[in-house]
């Protein structure tokens, strides 16, 4: 009952801090949401605002309660502000706070109401942060004060209807921050990587998703915590599909929603929570493979193993990728994505970020392996090791109840986004013994060729995931052999009769 | 009015100047309530030595071999932690081969009140790699193995670089938790080399 109470009253509170972004008015009472983290914590509290004289203002003792600061006025009636031996001072008819001899203006003078001594908002981060020995940010439009190192993304909502049934939703995170997109009964939800997230609605005065109301597609959306944006479903929302674009500064996901044509929808499975069913396949097919995600291990700086002829793994495994998808395309008719298709560095996260986002199937990450043994050769295909530890972690976090389609409740078990694959270890471990079957006579393989290690890029997929060593760049023949194309042609053709084999015998 | 400004500037100045001395003054930090052992602290006992099981990498290249050498004798775990890391760092001679990228040192070593060891390497562990995932095994499971098999109050490893928790050395193996003691990376002990 306690934890209801708090997921009631924090969405609440979070709902306004988005809905309060949206050019809406702002009420004389809006309060300023102050983050802060405690541990692995992210705490969440509230400070007061007054406005006078249309000019927005904090009391002195709130912010000397939260901050730990001593508030002493003299004789004369001037301010000092002190927090670990810093201290800066005030003068009632200035719009100025100087320390150390540093004087920095203030858009009014501080004021007297009753006994409380009252500064504008923008003392917060224009002077409380020179005292403080924690990082102090405010963001002004969005009443949000951050204390200290915390990664919180401005993530702006744009609804746009694309024809009269369909509508295409648009999350751009500034700085940028992975999620991860699902479908939870009448939820479509997006966690942000994020210790909170400050939401803003780009197009929309009036009502969030108004457009998508009036479509049937979406209905209404709410920050249930920190880091969730949960769009509750309309009686015409057909299914979905995710666009991933990082930029430089911001990661946008496209949603694309389609129309049900006035049919229900149906509800989802709860055997693979947090994974729902893929949305309904408008295209042909009755494949239920539809996308697969292939990850050329390292680029750009990051060269990977070497050999001694001067072959680089990065290029190997772009080469060796760039196959595997034209292959897999035209021989299944499906989606098949790359990490990368040039040669650039990709954080490890952003791999994993894109099978996981796009709702892949399958997660394949090339590599070519290094030994200080030159005589050592052959190929391995590897799944993700979890330790005792990491399997309790996962199973800690509590399950929770979320409202379905029928009016009754349904259980989901939130994994977190670093151990993901936890889930999957057994239908990986599956998928590597195929992919060895395949490859077996045909290139060499090591003495053990499929094996379980916690490999970092593996860990966070939210489907089957292995990770592939070609073979060694530091035998002189693999090396050769590698960067081959006679190579390159079997390998790839044994990996799609794998994934052939493994989706019909998986029954997906 | 002028006078008093100037004064309150000199004073901030004074101020500054005084608070940056004393902040080169304070001693590198490290975990709270955490032994600490680092290069210029080490307690070693001068030539005293105790028999210790390193690891290098076995004839096939995809296992570790384990090896008894003698390692300088330390007072109290994260000390003698230091001594066998150092140990397992230093280069080996044929037919061994060592698991650790050329010119990796041990830049401190802490152990905290749970029995996990932070073993911070130079920059070279990473660097100086080979790049293969093989191999990474080797490097991170040999430091890994050394410190758990020998010191049986270390329960866990978590490998540090410059000072920082990495994702990997070369991309492949998770360093961001700690590990544990590994034995299926051992070879057996029949066909290591003597």
């Amino acid at each position: 009952m306690r934890a209801v109470l708090r997921r009631t009253a924090l969405s609440l509170s979070v709902f306004a801090l988005a809905f309060f972004n949206s050019n809406i008015l702002l009420s004389q009472q809006t309060p300023l949401t102050v983050l802060s983290k405690d541990g692995n914590n992210v705490t969440r509290r509230t400070l007061q605002t007054t406005t006078v004289n249309e000019q927005e203002y904090v009391a002195l003792d709130d912010l000397a309660s939260m901050f730990q600061l001593a508030v002493r006025e003299d004789a004369l009636g001037a301010l000092s502000v002190s927090s670990k031996g810093k201290t800066l001072l005030l003068t009632p008819d200035q719009p100025l706070a100087s320390i150390a001899g540093r004087v920095v203006s203030l858009p009014a003078p501080p004021v007297r109401q009753g006994r409380r001594w009252l500064v504008p908002v923008d003392f917060i981060g224009r002077a409380l942060s020179l005292v403080s020995d924690t990082r102090i940010t405010l963001r002004r439009p969005s009443h949000l004060v951050i204390v200290g190192d915390l990664r919180v993304p401005r993530v702006q909502v744009r609804y746009d209807t694309s024809g009269a049934t369909t509508g295409r939703l648009t999350l751009d995170a500034t700085p940028r921050a992975n999620s991860a997109i699902s479908q939870e009964g009448d939820q479509l939800v997006v966690r942000f990587d994020a210790d909170a997230i400050d939401v803003s609605y780009s197009n929309t005065t009036a009502a969030p998703l108004a457009a998508a109301g009036a479509q049937g597609l979406l209905q209404a959306v709410r920050v249930p915590d920190l880091v969730t944006l949960s769009f509750t479903t309309g009686p015409r929302f057909g299914g979905f599909r995710i666009t991933t674009q990082p930029s430089d500064t911001s990661m946008r996901e496209t949603i694309d929603i389609t129309n049900a044509g006035g049919q229900q929808t149906t509800e989802a499975t709860p055997q693979l929570p947090p994974v729902t069913p893929p949305p309904p396949d408008l295209n042909t097919a009755a494949s239920s493979l539809r996308t697969i995600v292939i990850d050329p291990g390292h680029g750009g700086e990051d060269e990977g193993a070497k050999g001694a002829q001067g072959t680089k793994e990065k290029d190997v495994t772009l080469a060796v990728a760039r196959r595997v998808k034209t292959a897999l395309e035209a021989k299944l008719g499906i989606r098949v994505l790359l990490t990368r298709d040039d040669d650039r560095a990709v954080a490890i996260d952003e791999r994993t970020a894109l099978a996981n986002n796009n709702k892949a199937d399958l997660f394949i990450s090339l590599h070519a392996n290094a030994s200080w043994r030159p005589t050592l050769s052959g190929a391995t295909i590897s799944t993700a090791r979890f330790s005792p530890q990491d399997e309790e972690m996962a199973h800690a976090v509590a399950s929770e109840l979320l409202p379905a389609i029928n009016g009754a409740a349904r259980g989901i078990d939130f994994i977190p986004w670093d151990v993901a694959q936890i889930q999957y270890v057994t239908r990986s471990e599956a998928l590597a013994r195929t992919i060895a079957e395949h490859l077996q006579g045909k290139v060499p393989l090591t003495m053990n060729p499929v094996d379980s290690q916690p490999m970092r890029v593996l860990e966070p997929a939210n489907m089957p995931a292995v990770l592939i060593e070609l073979g060694y760049l530091t035998n002189a023949e693999q090396e050769k052999q590698l960067a081959g194309s006679d190579f390159q042609t079997t390998f790839v053709q044994a990996v799609v009769d794998a994934v052939v084999k493994f989706h019909d015998e998986s029954g997906r | 009015m002028i006078v008093i400004a100037g004064v309150a500037a000199v004073v901030g100045i004074v101020v500054t100047l005084w608070a940056a001395v004393i902040a080169r003054r304070r001693v590198p930090e490290s975990p709270s309530g955490a032994a600490t052992s680092t290069a210029s602290t080490s307690t070693a006992a001068a030539g005293r030595k105790i028999k210790a099981r390193l690891y290098y990498v076995s004839m096939d290249g995809t296992k570790l071999t384990g090896v008894d050498r003698e390692v300088s004798y330390a007072d109290g775990a994260a000390a003698q932690a230091q001594q066998i890391v150092s140990a397992q760092l230093s280069p080996v001679t044929a037919p061994f081969v060592s698991p650790i990228p050329p010119s990796t040192t041990l830049r401190a070593l802490y152990l905290d009140p749970k029995g996990v060891a932070f073993v911070d390497l130079s920059k070279e562990a990473s660097t100086g790699h080979t790049g293969g995932s093989q191999d990474e095994l080797l490097t991170v499971y040999s430091i890994v193995n050394a410190l758990t098999a020998n010191l049986p109050a270390i329960t866990a490893v978590q490998v540090l670089v410059d000072g920082k928790q990495v994702d990997t050395l070369a991309g492949h193996i998770d360093l961001r938790r700690p590990l544990q003691k590994n034995l299926a990376i051992i070879e057996p002990e029949a066909s290591a080399p003597r």
